[in-house]
């Protein structure tokens, strides 16, 4: 029993994880209605960036954070005017082919800076080990994920239900064409929605520096974990993405741990038997 | 066919026929292949690192004849990319000898090739037991993994642990490895207590390791392919106190690869690996190869047992054509191969002339801190080992 106790903790914390770096793809791809698969390029940047800021400019771990959220947002809102806003009305294969190709240019470019290999990433004292609790042995940096996950989690659904912008993106979402009727500026919206789910990316890959490691092929390697989640979950649910990234990380973890053979995989079978209960993802909406 | 083409393809092969007479003076070209991108890429450019820096020691020429090294990118496991590139060399480039292979798969498309081409075919990391099986024109100067993986299994029952488990990655040199290391710890009368096999892919370990933890095992023996496996696995060992729960982390030189030691830091030390080299290896030549390769590529980027691969299966290319007198003959070749012996910066090495394979010393190393720097410090070795794999 404990390790079980245990082990949904672990996974857990593995969800949170990747709910934080896969919200963002969620909100381009269920709200604008974009495929944009670099979205790991977000994330690695994110990773980089911490990197960086811890090994060159000596900033702590979590003074380093917020920075990078702030930097990666405006990073991609950079890219968004540049390059994704010409294929916002475009056909899904052009963006398909723009956001591969993205991702082999930051594949390339990392590897140009960085090299092909691991970066080390040294985090504090206070977040190391395990410590013991009613018997099961959890780990601090686990914990501190899933607290910032929870944090951002309640932030986000906060926002969208309660505040004046996140009316603005769920009429935006709608009916754009009423909602830029009514006086909304829908590009606006939809600008700082997509800075905001880049942001996260970041920050979950900087985050994710010491439970995931990072190296040049980070968007590749975790692209279909992100896209499994954003799936299983419903394009555009906050909750159902949260969901999604949490149940497929429980079973990505027991799966390993019970049937370590074939436990790998778990998280496959575990979506196809979602999407055949729930093919438009668990909290999707129906069109 | 009209007249014409014919006329053509009559003047076409005259040329082809015609071309071997024009040998003496062309250079001797050697077809490089080699993961450059994609998640190998570390493998690639170490190889290539170390076989570069031998040309530039050694000169690019032998016997008179001049070497044309050509280096091509199969992007890691992608054995029909690898494939392609040797019959692109073989047919289009006319390369004399084919070198480098990074991976397994990348090896085992190509060897028949080499085969039909009669060609030469140098192993420069590549360390499943049966590839050199699979074409008599293949030599290897890297490794195999039961070559490094059974004295892991006596240094293990020689200091009295009884209980083990292993976790190797799910593809031929982590199957490789269990094997010998089984077969060797249980000669010794002891029994696994259990085994994993993981996806090559796999990046979360923590629940491999918890079922580690739960099993109580005195030590766990470890083969992952170098790279962000090791250090997710490290990671999560030391999260989950395992060394503080007493077990111990035994491993191939794949883990402690030098080229992450920097990556993977404190948490490395005190870890007993067995390898064929170490950049701490104390030796003359090694200091040497060290300082050369800091000098050419600097100090940032570590040499490691890849890169010393390429470095000696260079060595070993030059040896042969100088014995041949710069025939390229696949045959003769690889008979000026058979039975060669000589100092690599890793210590003695030499080719078993019955299976074209690396003998060598391996070495219990133990990563210890050093002016600051970890390092695999060797403190026992069990000198000329053969592959087990192929008794």
């Amino acid at each position: 029993m404990t390790s079980f106790l245990g082990l949904l903790f672990d996974g857990l914390a593995y969800g949170t994880l990747l709910f934080l770096i896969s919200v963002g793809l969620s909100v381009t791809l269920g709200l604008m209605g974009f495929i944009n698969l670099a979205h790991g390029v977000f994330a690695m940047a994110g990773g980089y960036l911490l990197v960086v800021l811890m090994g060159a400019a000596g900033l702590p771990f979590l003074a380093a954070l917020p920075l990078i959220f702030v930097v990666v947002a405006a990073a991609s809102l950079v890219l968004e005017r540049t390059l994704y806003r010409p294929l916002y009305k475009s056909t899904h294969l052009d963006q398909v082919l723009l956001t591969v190709g993205i991702i082999f240019v930051a594949i390339a470019g990392a590897t140009y800076i960085w090299g092909p290999g691991q970066q080390p990433v040294s985090i504090p004292e206070w977040l190391q080990g395990q410590f013991s609790l009613a018997g099961v042995d959890l780990s601090r940096y686990r914990l501190f994920l899933m607290a910032i996950g929870a944090a951002i989690t309640l932030g986000l659904v906060f926002g969208l239900e309660r505040t004046r912008f996140g009316a603005r993106v769920r009429a935006s979402v709608e009916r754009q064409r009423t909602a830029a009727a009514m006086g909304i500026h829908v590009e606006r919206v939809f600008q700082i929605t997509f800075a905001l789910g880049s942001g996260l990316a970041g920050l979950g890959g900087a985050l994710g520096v010491d439970v995931l490691s990072l190296d040049p092929h980070f968007p590749l390697k975790y692209l279909v974990y992100f896209l499994l989640i954003v799936v299983v979950g419903g394009p555009g649910s906050i909750m159902g993405t949260l969901l999604a990234a949490l149940l497929l990380g429980v079973a990505d973890t027991a799966g390993k741990y019970y049937i370590p053979e074939t436990g790998a995989f778990m998280i496959y079978v575990v979506m196809i038997v979602l999407l055949l209960v729930a093919p438009h993802g668990l909290l999707g909406r129906k069109k | 066919m009209n007249k014409f083409q014919q006329l053509w393809l009559a003047l076409l092969g005259g040329l082809l026929l015609a071309a071997p007479a024009a040998q003496a003076e062309e250079p001797i070209r050697i077809g490089v292949i080699l993961p450059l991108t994609g998640p190998y890429a570390d493998y690639g450019e170490q190889i290539g690192n170390g076989l570069k820096l031998y040309m530039k020691q050694n000169g690019d020429t032998v016997a008179g004849r001049k070497i044309v090294v050509t280096i091509r990118d199969d992007t890691g496991i992608a054995p029909e990319v690898s494939k392609r590139l040797a019959s692109d060399y073989l047919v289009q480039d006319k390369v004399d000898i084919l070198a480098g292979f990074g991976l397994t798969p990348s090896a085992m498309a190509v060897a028949p090739l080499a085969t039909q081409a009669k060609k030469a075919m140098v192993i420069m990391n590549a360390a499943t037991s049966v590839i050199t099986t699979k074409s008599p024109y293949i030599v290897r100067f890297s490794h195999t993994l039961p070559q490094i993986s059974a004295p892991m299994a006596t240094y293990a029952a020689k200091s009295g642990i009884k209980k083990m488990y292993t976790l190797v990655a799910d593809y031929g040199p982590g199957i490789d490895a269990e094997t010998a290391f089984k077969k060797a710890f249980e000669a010794g009368g002891s029994q696994l207590i259990g085994s994993v096999r993981v996806p090559v892919t796999n990046l979360d370990f923590s629940s491999y390791i918890q079922r580690i933890k739960d099993a109580q095992p005195e030590a766990v023996f470890l083969f992952l392919p170098p790279g962000s496996a090791t250090v997710s696995f490290l990671k999560a060992y030391k999260e989950r106190g395992l060394d503080k729960a007493g077990i111990k982390l035994l491993a191939t030189v794949d883990f402690a690869d030098d080229d992450l030691m920097d990556v993977l830091g404190q948490s490395v030390l005190g870890v007993v690996t067995s390898g064929h080299y170490s950049m701490a290896h104390d030796s003359a030549l090694n200091k040497a190869y060290v300082a050369a390769y800091a000098e050419a590529y600097g100090t940032k980027k570590r040499p490691n047992f890849m890169s010393v691969a390429g470095y000696d299966g260079m060595a070993g290319i030059y040896a042969a054509l100088k014995k041949t007198n710069g025939d390229t003959d696949g045959d003769k070749l690889v008979a000026a191969m058979k039975g060669l012996a000589f100092e690599s910066p890793r210590g003695p090495i030499s080719i078993d002339p019955e299976t074209r394979d690396i003998v060598q010393t391996v070495y219990y190393r133990r990563a210890e801190e050093k002016n600051g720097r970890v390092f695999n410090i060797e403190f026992d070795s069990v000198k000329n080992f053969k592959d087990p794999g192929k008794q």
